[in-house]
């Protein structure tokens, strides 16, 4: 009874405790705000436009049939002109706030007068109605959106550290560094880094051997000569595919409701290939883009073209055709619009965009170049096309196995002797409508293929059509294909995108936290020939890349998202690396490249609960592969749009409905379950564990070579006695009742050994906790 | 030293924000000797989903919700909506001008005629509120006056993949976040060792579509928002269960290491997401005891199996997702999602129709009834419908005995109970054919608006910002419509 009372007088307590932090926390950024002092030269791009972007343009910006009061604050002309329903009065006059009616009805107290508008939810802080007076005051000038601006290598800053310099990122990296008074971090240690850069570049652990260089001093050297040999491994093009298939929303199944079987796997292999031949970005966009128009196309180049069908294909009974048709125009438009150029074009498609110079008409033109395609819809549901092996919808080409054998030996056929593999033509013209809200059955005024005139006007030359679209796309002069793949790349390597919105380069995404860097790397990556390998690399060799990841007191205070970069990145593996960790610390992974997607474990009854009922073609039920094709590296794993593999889902990984450019990174209990249920990660844990004692080596020495094939690096002295203790705890419970053993041995298909039983469940539960450490899923 | 007991948790560092949590359980086991006690704490936890600030916006009127809903769309013709004239009328063509034009799915836009067909079976009033229900359901008619009909609900969408999603995400397109994953976002979870959004799935013998995980995706937002679909049998969440040879107490030792060699290099790195993760074990842990002692329906007394029906007992029936639901509720679970698929009658709609009805009338009407009984029903608000209507002419031959009915956007019916709604009303009206809508129409948009008004939410206030705009569950549009609610 004393116990409950005294909880009781402690809960009161913490009650008005949190009311008040609660309190505080609410009113603490306005307050901070107060406090930062503005900029000496407030700047439009960064300071200026976010702020009207987010609280001004949805009435006042590119969308013109929203426009109140005939003000258009995104485009200088109009911005500073006599406001068409108010002669006499300016929104802004520079150098005049007080006669700026902008800066007059921020500050206003009159409900009816006040901007922005009451019902809007929307307000503006003091600091930003003191940065819209001052950059007034200092003339209102406007410039381009950054990103719609070519990007151009700016001169190296000064810095006083140079020795921590290694290339000219480092200089840029550095100079910001120094600005807010802070150090970089020193190098990462040779295990950590050789980790590192083996998870980067072929997303798997370093082979064991690389343990012998952790006592070489630290050269750089090595490092060069490391990354060379990953990057000529197959597995790296594995990787580099592994996050390509995200963005190509690349899926072994229709999705939609009924969600059927197709075969589009031979261009996920085409995708391995172009990564492994280092194929340059341009001609990797331009084949997948436009393949088919090529000159003299071959197959392979018309197989690329696969990209533009990963889309979702209905077959509910019943749709009407055209509008689907549209449908899958639209998402070919938008993944365009995401993946390649990192702009929301989406958000022109039912009115002008509200934050972009994209207006509706142009969305559609970019729409017509898509709009060709001599596509059918599905003809025929999942049982009928079980039946007649109808796995993929006009057009498409049959790769044979012969062709295999010669110029298509990209493809792995395995047993298969033909495969259908949607591609695109463009040999049914359509004319192309601006559709009133987005309605596939509102048409209004006709359009012709064309591209946003803010990013790049679509020159004379180019044909207009894909092929056209594809060179206008890879012209050195468009502002955003470079800049988006080089910061997709840095976001591959830091956890982070140079700008935090891969997705979004218009004017509401982030700005980017090293403008000149980002711009530097863009124009660097096209003068050498959008060469991937190369643009890696550059950023590999970089003392910035090389940095270890700790996080300091110092570094926690000043910048813990890590803008600044004074540490490399830290992040969570993807499900599949972790799979693929998994499988290969165990000895467990199978190599094969390419071929069918297959079927590892999987809990069951997942596909038959959510179906819809009955027999509904050959994806009712999964059935589990056997043998080697359980131990396939992850990006193999069938991938089926309405119930993806769950070991994937449950780490972040999306859907493939729609194109996703990057992954959220959650710390979920739903992780913690599968890390330690999934019959995949038991099953590793016992095969590395009767490998290990099967080895020959004195007992004494089986937990510590766990930790070392695991971890790649010696555990410490705390480590080692924890998992020492673990370890015979665990020996003498499954000793005392070896019943216990046997059936948690039996777990997985592989082959179990003849070894000890209570010492192997013993080590395979070592094993487990180990592959259930921070350290293991993090990339460090 | 091995640790037995399996309410105990891994004596981590004490920092602050773990003492509130140690203490949390701590109070748990000494009061019930139970996981399943919504914590006292609700917004101290490190695994705890918290309300975002300043939320909710205004005193709730619902703290959670069921949602009982019909997948494959039940035909408001055979459920609530009562159309004499159908009878009067029926073969009749369906008149141009009641049509208007209105867009026909690939299934009927072959048919010549549009005849008109009634229910066929026969409606009655019933209650003090005289509402009129169909002879399928003589459980729910029973209990009317607890009841909150919307009969003049619409859509845009005709096919049942863009529908559902619209209903579950307030969009046609993909990649939205669900209406759990915006009520668990915006409210937090009220119970620290369950999610706060769960999904139960059943299926009738009815022509039944597919479901996917995408409608209880959380979209853009935080995937701890995700819906967790809770599965019958012996693994209720996916790799819930320790393997075979292995107990609690070997897992709370593991665990214990895992956490000892996590804080070292938490020590050694600095990265507060070690923190987390330990946490997230911890929840882990605690789920592998709450999450099947919530789903164990076998200790319920005779009473309230009686009161379901036998098929509560039965798992995977809807019966027994429904009795789930009432004790997902009972534990703070803030949004329980229910799906029972098979109402899609194109055809033979009668037999198919009695089947689907003869599986979620009693448990629909008990699951009231428990509430109620309980004093829950006051905070929770209970919604059942599908995700669009049925024609009131019939596809197919013109068989009075065997007919189908195509999708209908246009008009449809829907129930709501409990959570702030009003009982024992009657809201909208359609025409006398049940094809328009000629009072108090009710969009998605303001169906999601109104829910969330129920829960204390301002559906334009609570939005998400991504890519640059700033989504919302009712996206442009949607008013909460006052007169539903009580």
């Amino acid at each position: 009874m004393k116990q409950r009372i005294g909880i009781a007088t402690i809960l009161a307590g913490l009650g008005i405790l949190m009311v008040g932090y609660l309190k505080v926390k609410r009113e603490a950024p306005q307050s901070d705000l107060v406090q930062a002092p503005l900029p000496e030269v407030v700047d439009y791009n960064f300071h200026i436009k976010p702020i009207l972007s987010d609280n001004c343009y949805t009435c006042h910006g590119p969308d013109a049939n929203k426009r109140k009061a005939g003000l258009r604050l995104d485009m200088e002309e109009e911005a500073l002109g006599e406001l068409p329903e108010n002669p006499g009065k300016f929104a802004i006059v520079p150098g005049k706030p007080a006669r700026s009616l902008l800066h007059v009805r921020i500050h206003s107290r009159d409900e009816n007068q006040v901007m922005p508008p009451p019902d809007s939810k929307l307000s503006l802080t003091w600091r930003e109605k003191k940065l819209l007076e001052k950059w007034i005051e200092q003339g209102a000038e406007f410039e381009r959106h950054w990103a719609f601006m070519p990007p151009e290598k700016a001169p190296l800053p000064t810095v006083t550290d140079t020795a921590f310099i290694q290339n000219e990122i480092d200089v840029f990296v550095l100079r910001k560094l120094e600005e807010n008074g802070l150090q970089p971090s020193p190098r990462a240690d040779l295990p950590t880094l050789y980790r590192r850069i083996s998870l980067d570049l072929n997303g798997l652990p370093p082979s064991p051997d690389i343990l012998k260089f952790a006592d070489i001093p630290a050269e750089r050297v090595g490092i060069s000569d490391y990354i060379d040999s990953l990057m000529k491994l197959p597995a790296y093009g594995e990787r580099m595919t592994q996050n390509w298939l995200d963005i190509a929303r690349y899926a072994d199944s229709h999705g939609y409701q009924d969600d059927s079987y197709r075969s589009m796997w031979p261009w996920r292999d085409w995708v391995i290939h172009a990564f492994n031949e280092n194929m340059p970005y341009d001609e990797f966009l331009k084949w997948q883009l436009a393949g088919d128009l090529l000159p003299g196309a071959n197959r392979e180049q018309v197989l690329a073209t696969g990209f533009n069908r990963n889309h979702p294909i209905t077959q509910e009974g019943g749709v009407i055709q055209e509008e689907y048709q549209s449908a899958y125009v639209v998402d070919r438009t938008n993944t365009f619009g995401k993946a390649v150029l990192g702009v929301t074009l989406e958000c022109a498609k039912c009115h002008d965009h509200k934050y972009d110079a994209i207006s509706q008409k142009e969305y559609y033109q970019v729409y017509a170049f898509f709009n060709n395609v001599d596509e059918k819809g599905l003809q025929m549901d999942a049982v009928q096309a079980a039946q007649n092996h109808f796995f993929a919808d006009p057009p498409f080409i049959t790769i044979t196995r012969e062709e295999t054998e010669k110029l298509l030996s990209i493809v792995n056929m395995e047993d298969t002797e033909s495969v259908n593999v949607m591609v695109m033509n463009d040999s049914m013209p359509r004319q192309t409508y601006v559709l009133n809200r987005g309605n596939y059955d509102e048409p209004g005024d006709a359009v012709f293929p064309g591209t946003p005139e803010e990013i790049l006007p679509f020159p004379d030359s180019l044909p207009k059509n894909r092929l056209g679209l594809a060179r206008w796309t890879t012209d050195p002069a468009n502002p955003l294909t470079a800049r988006v793949f080089v910061n997709r790349i840095w976001a591959l390597l830091f956890g982070q995108g140079l700008v935090r919105t891969p997705e979004d380069f218009g004017v509401q995404g982030s700005l980017p936290t090293h403008p000149e860097l980002l711009d530097w790397l863009a124009a660097d990556f096209v003068e050498n020939g959008w060469d991937i390998r190369y643009l890696l690399k550059k950023i590999m060799l970089s003392a910035t890349y090389q940095q270890q990841s700790r996080l300091t007191p110092e570094l926690r205070q000043a910048d813990p998202e890590n803008l600044l970069l004074g540490r490399a990145g830290r992040f969570r593996l993807s499900g599949e690396m972790i799979r693929d960790y998994i499988l290969a610390t165990s000895g467990l992974l199978n190599r094969d490249i390419g071929g069918p997607s297959v079927k590892p474990y999987q809990p069951p009854g997942l596909w038959e609960e959510t179906n819809a009922g009955g027999n509904r073609g050959i994806l009712t039920k999964y059935e589990a592969d056997s043998g080697e094709k359980l131990y396939r590296r992850s990006l193999y794993t069938f991938w089926k749009r309405t119930l993806p593999p769950p070991n994937m889902t449950i780490f972040d990984a999306p859907t493939r409905d729609f194109s996703e450019v990057r992954r959220q990174q959650t710390n979920t209990p739903l992780q913690a379950l599968a890390l330690q249920n999934d019959i995949q990660v038991l099953e590793a844990s016992r095969v590395l564990a009767q490998r290990i004692i099967g080895s020959g080596q004195a007992e004494g020495t089986w937990v510590p070579e766990v930790f070392r094939t695991i971890l790649m690096r010696h555990p410490s002295q705390g480590e080692r006695e924890a998992l020492g203790r673990f370890y015979r705890d665990m020996y003498q419970r499954y000793a005392t009742r070896p019943e216990d053993a046997d059936p948690l041995l039996q777990v997985g298909s592989y082959q179990l050994k003849d070894t000890d039983r209570a010492r192997t469940a013993a080590l395979m539960l070592t094993a487990q906790v180990i592959y259930n450490l921070a350290e293991t899923i993090t990339r460090e | 030293m091995m640790n037995d007991n399996p309410l105990s948790e891994h004596p981590l560092k004490v920092n602050r924000r773990h003492f509130f949590s140690q203490l949390s359980v701590g109070i748990g086991s000494l009061a019930l000797g139970s996981l399943l006690i919504p914590d006292l704490f609700t917004r101290s936890g490190p695994t705890q989903v918290s309300p975002a600030p300043g939320l909710p916006h205004f005193a709730p009127r619902a703290k959670r919700i069921i949602y009982l809903f019909q997948a494959g769309a039940p035909s408001q013709l055979e459920t609530f909506d009562y159309k004499p004239t159908l009878l009067q009328r029926m073969g009749e063509d369906l008149p141009e001008s009641v049509r208007q034009g209105q867009r026909l799915t690939g299934m009927t836009s072959e048919q010549e005629r549009f005849p008109l067909m009634p229910a066929a079976v026969g409606f009655k009033q019933y209650g003090e509120s005289g509402a009129w229900v169909s002879d399928y359901f003589p459980y729910l008619s029973k209990i009317v006056d607890d009841l909150c009909f919307v009969k003049s609900m619409h859509t845009e969408a005709i096919n049942h993949d863009p529908a559902i999603t619209f209903f579950q995400t307030g969009s046609q397109i993909s990649g939205r976040p669900s209406m759990g994953s915006w009520m668990s976002y915006g409210l937090g979870n009220e119970n620290k060792n369950l999610p706060s959004f769960v999904v139960l799935t059943s299926r009738g013998k009815g022509n039944s579509q597919g479901l996917y995980s995408k409608l209880w995706s959380s979209g853009f937002l935080d995937s701890k928002h995700q819906g967790v679909l809770l599965r019958s049998g012996h693994n209720p969440v996916l790799y819930l269960n320790n393997p075979d040879g292995v107990s609690r107490s070997d897992k709370r030792h593991m665990l214990d290491h895992v956490a000892t060699l996590n804080e070292l290099h938490q020590n050694a790195t600095g990265d507060d997401e070690i923190e987390s993760r330990i946490a997230q074990y911890e929840m882990a842990y605690r789920m592998q005891m709450s999450v099947p002692e919530v789903m164990d329906v076998t200790k319920e007394p005779e009473h309230i199996v009686k009161l379901y029906g036998e098929d509560c007992q039965v798992p995977g029936t809807y019966a027994a997702n429904a009795l789930q639901a009432r004790r997902l509720a009972e534990n703070g679970v803030r949004f329980i999602q229910l799906y029972h698929q098979g109402w899609d009658q194109h055809g033979n709609l009668p037999d198919e129709m009695a089947g689907q009805a003869r599986d979620v009338d009693q448990a629909s009407a008990a699951l009231i009834i428990d509430l109620k009984q309980r004093g829950l029903l006051e905070d929770t608000l209970v919604i059942w419908g599908g995700e669009f209507g049925r024609t009131n002419y019939c596809q197919g031959n013109f068989d009075p005995k065997n007919y189908g009915r195509d999708h209908h956007p246009r008009a449809f019916s829907i129930w709501m109970a409990g959570g702030g709604v009003k009982p024992g009303i009657t809201y909208g009206r359609t025409d006398e054919f049940g094809y328009n809508i000629e009072e108090n129409p009710v969009h998605i948009n303001d169906f999601h608006a109104t829910l969330m008004y129920a829960m204390g939410l301002d559906h334009e206030k609570l939005t998400y910002k991504y890519q640059g705009r700033r989504f919302r569950l009712t996206d442009v549009a949607g008013n909460v419509i006052d007169d539903l609610l009580a």
